[in-house]
């Protein structure tokens, strides 16, 4: 038997805003991440000249030499708006949480090799220096980019960065049973340690590009591209051949995440590069010269990390960026 | 040995560790906007984190906040719970929330992104960097729970497009370009402590008690889930406030000028919320009058001489405020009710009892200037003559609100000021206007002024509906009188309420 609930007959006036309405075609209803992205950012009529750069507008198209006709075109494929954001990351926290937890508990850090341990803390550590400038780097995208469908997912990758920083800096304590001076030696590596300097260079380099477009291919395509592959990745599994399995419990975060922004920023590079031939040839041009440069700068990491195979490691996540960027965005790198 | 670190020292290690001194590139290329306004800093260190949050506890907070918040949000649309308003008067204090406060969420947003990024200590960005996200969700909750009005009723359908438009708009509007054009130091003094702190009590509460008071459920969740945030963004404004006054004496003059421009932007802005207040909500939760008294003169009186060992005053024409709070909010009122078939949403001539309720608390004057006025425009719409005004109003250069504000001392003369720069006229509302723009002439001399624009032939054309068309605004169902409103009529059928007689919409107008 059906059961009819008798309700009063309210029908809507219409089912979204004007402006999502236009861009999905029709009125009809929107996702709530359609409604908080499409077109939030003010466009037009602005009324003061920004003190610290009369030549642009307060919002300006031309901050980078990447041109759109439309900067709505792009589409984060995890749909994140705040909401979304922060609440897989709180369950991924969750899941961190239990798995320090459990490391501590355990006594893990007893049966890694001391030698290993000692990599963990020389070789991984210091890494946090340089995921504090991609946060810094993923706040200027955000603050001085174009139109909040990339925008708000820059401020996202920022902050992600330094909760990385921050997971780098609890397993430099995991590993020295809280011993803080390993994270002061981690910083002196950093500044002084000749291994070090390319990459704090390259950051340094990275912190005064000014084409925000640029600095995104820069650092969430290249240096991110080959740094995570090889500080979490193959040193994982090199760790993991030597009794310090353990380690990818705390760094679970960091390459579950690697893989979920990979996927954000190959499609950011994928709407780019298929808008235009110039785009897409100011991309490659950007990617292949900070790829040679972040190579470079990582070479002495991977000769620490791998001794003589260190090279041959590196070459092949270049290849793999490379494939990637072939597949998944249609660019052409060298 | 094992060892937990303390709160302090482990946000430390966190945070403020991260940071190294650059030696490739020189600090000032990589922090470009840290000299020009003429603030000093001497030692970043000295910074005192006003909160100690790391990203997993700031994940975990808001992911509660949000899961709970979403909850409601659904219950609300899957129960029609807009039906539970007092009246559908209400909705249009909605319509101004939208259409003038969420995009300012968004540029704060944006405007901490910028100087999360242009500060030089780490500390500092990083509490920026928190507020500019923080303020993203605010506008994104605010159109996810508004989203649901806007299936029901009118006015809020275009609110990005209008924002950017508006005549009103660009007062909101305005307000938050100025802060973001300015440096990083004055951007966060005027957001952070002048409106943050100083008055968020009386733009934000506002809202949200109005809410909770006329049965928005919605509405007051989203409230009461960003008050947490807010008090956050409130710490952070004393304490970048101590921080630039303790860090060096030269400072002092130039967060004084700050201080009195903003405060003086901000009451301006606010005489929008007052208005809301006095006139827009069915039930009210206290006049703009009780609000100013409680949160600027009692709580910003103590704020001030708490900052007095820095040898900080309070801003430069506060005695006016504390005259004109009797005013502006009526005077506002009148505006738009003047000119409500240019804007996106409706006014009315308060009911009786409402006129009472104003009498009261502005038993000052009340009855003296403004009682008067309602009945007789009450009298004429009643007569089939609802007074909108033909010709388009001249606009305060800084403010950007009609000149529609009396003399100190004298409440039945209009203000007007005026400067000369570069060869042009400017006119203001008030000293404080005049003194804004007599600071900075070369940047308010650039305000996108509305009414101008519209003489100059840049919005859509020469009539009021070619300028409407313009704005997006619905003709005949956005604007004029609410008694002749679609959403009335819906409200009346949703309602089961007989439906009155009204008269047509003006066609004159």
């Amino acid at each position: 038997m059906q059961i009819d609930i008798k309700t009063a007959d309210i029908k809507p006036i219409r089912n979204t805003f004007d402006h999502v309405a236009k861009r999905l075609g029709k009125d009809k209803p929107a996702s709530r991440y359609q409604e908080a992205t499409f077109d939030i950012q003010p466009e037009t009529n602005f009324h003061y000249r920004p003190l610290w750069d009369p030549e642009h507008l307060l919002y300006d198209r031309r901050r980078t030499a990447i041109e759109m006709e439309d900067w709505y075109a792009f589409r984060d494929p995890r749909q994140y708006y705040y909401g979304t954001w922060t609440i897989t990351r709180s369950r991924q926290q969750d899941h961190m949480e239990k798995n320090f937890a459990f490391f501590e508990k355990r006594r893990l850090v007893d049966v890694m090799p001391a030698e290993w341990r000692n990599k963990v803390a020389t070789l991984l550590v210091p890494i946090r220096h340089a995921e504090y400038t991609a946060n810094l780097n993923n706040c200027y995208m955000s603050a001085y980019g174009y139109g909040t469908a990339i925008t708000q997912a820059c401020l996202y990758a920022g902050l992600d960065h330094l909760g990385i920083a921050q997971y780098l800096t609890r397993i430099g304590l995991a590993v020295s049973d809280g011993d803080t001076a390993v994270l002061d030696a981690a910083k002196i590596a950093w500044t002084d340690d000749e291994t070090w300097q390319p990459l704090r260079k390259l950051c340094e380099d990275l912190l005064v590009t000014k084409d925000w477009f640029e600095l995104f291919v820069a650092q969430n395509l290249v240096l991110d591209g080959l740094l995570y592959p090889l500080a979490y990745d193959r040193f994982d599994t090199a760790i993991s051949r030597h009794g310090g399995s353990a380690l990818a419990m705390l760094t679970d975060f960091a390459l579950e995440w690697f893989g979920e922004s990979s996927r954000w920023v190959d499609a950011t590079l994928k709407t780019a590069a298929a808008e235009s031939d110039k785009n897409k040839a100011q991309i490659e041009q950007w990617a292949n010269a900070w790829g040679t440069r972040a190579i470079e700068a990582l070479t002495p990491i991977a000769m620490a990390e791998f001794g003589g195979e260190g090279e041959a490691t590196l070459a092949e996540i270049r290849a793999e960026l490379i494939t990637r960027a072939k597949k998944k965005s249609g660019l052409d790198l060298q | 040995m094992s060892r937990k670190l303390n709160l302090r020292e482990r946000y430390q290690r966190m945070t403020r560790d991260l940071a190294w001194e650059p030696s490739y590139q020189s600090k000032s290329d990589i922090y470009p906007q840290m000299e020009f306004e003429g603030i000093k800093i001497e030692d970043w260190d000295k910074w005192e984190d006003p909160f100690r949050l790391t990203m997993d506890a700031y994940w975990k907070y808001q992911a509660e906040k949000e899961r709970k918040l979403y909850s409601i949000i659904d219950a609300f649309a899957q129960n029609n719970g807009h039906l539970n308003v007092t009246d559908a008067r209400y909705v249009n204090a909605l319509k101004l929330f939208l259409t003038g406060v969420s995009p300012l969420e968004y540029a704060a947003h944006r405007g901490f992104a910028m100087v999360g990024r242009q500060f030089a200590g780490v500390g500092t960005q990083v509490a920026c960097q928190m507020q500019s996200i923080d303020e993203l969700r605010h506008v994104q909750t605010q159109v996810h729970t508004i989203s649901h009005y806007n299936k029901y009723f009118n006015g809020f359908h275009d609110f990005r497009h209008m924002h950017d438009r508006v005549w009103y708009l660009s007062v909101p509007k305005s307000f938050f370009d100025d802060a973001m054009s300015a440096g990083p130091f004055e951007f966060i003094t005027a957001i952070s402590f002048s409106f943050e702190y100083v008055l968020t009590n009386l733009l934000f509460m506002p809202f949200m008690s109005g809410a909770a008071f006329n049965g928005d459920m919605a509405t007051v969740t989203f409230g009461f889930s960003a008050q947490s945030d807010e008090s956050r963004h409130m710490t952070l404004g004393l304490e970048v406030i101590k921080f630039m006054a303790e860090q060096h004496p030269d400072n002092i003059p130039i967060i004084q000028k700050w201080i009195d421009k903003w405060f003086w932007r901000g009451y301006r802005l606010l005489t929008l919320v007052g208005m809301m207040m006095d006139y827009m909500l069915p039930k009210k939760v206290m006049s703009w009058r009780e609000a100013w008294e409680i949160y600027f003169e009692q709580n910003g009186g103590a704020l001030f001489e708490d900052l007095a060992r820095y040898g900080l005053r309070m801003p430069k024409y506060w005695e006016q405020t504390i005259e004109g709070k009797d005013h502006i909010t009526h005077q506002a009122w009148g505006i738009f009710y003047n000119y409500t078939h240019a804007a996106a949403f409706h006014t009315w001539i308060p009911d009786d009892e409402e006129l009472d309720w104003l009498s009261a608390k502005y038993p000052d004057t009340f009855d003296q200037y403004y009682r008067p006025r309602f009945e007789y425009w009450r009298e004429q719409a009643e007569a089939g003559n609802r007074f909108y005004n033909p010709t388009l109003p001249m606009l305060c250069q800084t403010c950007q609100i009609p000149m529609g504000f009396t003399e100190p001392g004298n409440p039945t003369t209009i203000g007007f000021r005026a400067s000369d720069f570069d060869g042009n006229r400017y006119h203001f509302c008030s000293d404080g206007c005049k003194d804004i723009f007599d600071n900075e002439p070369q940047k308010f001399c650039q305000s996108w002024m509305p009414v101008h624009q519209i003489y100059q032939g840049n919005c859509g054309g020469a009539t009021v509906p070619d300028v409407l068309n313009w704005y997006h605004l619905n003709f005949g169902v956005d604007n004029f009188d609410y008694a002749q409103s679609p959403d009335r009529q819906h409200w009346q059928q949703w309602k089961g309420e007989p439906a009155e007689e009204s008269d047509a919409p003006d066609e004159a107008a």
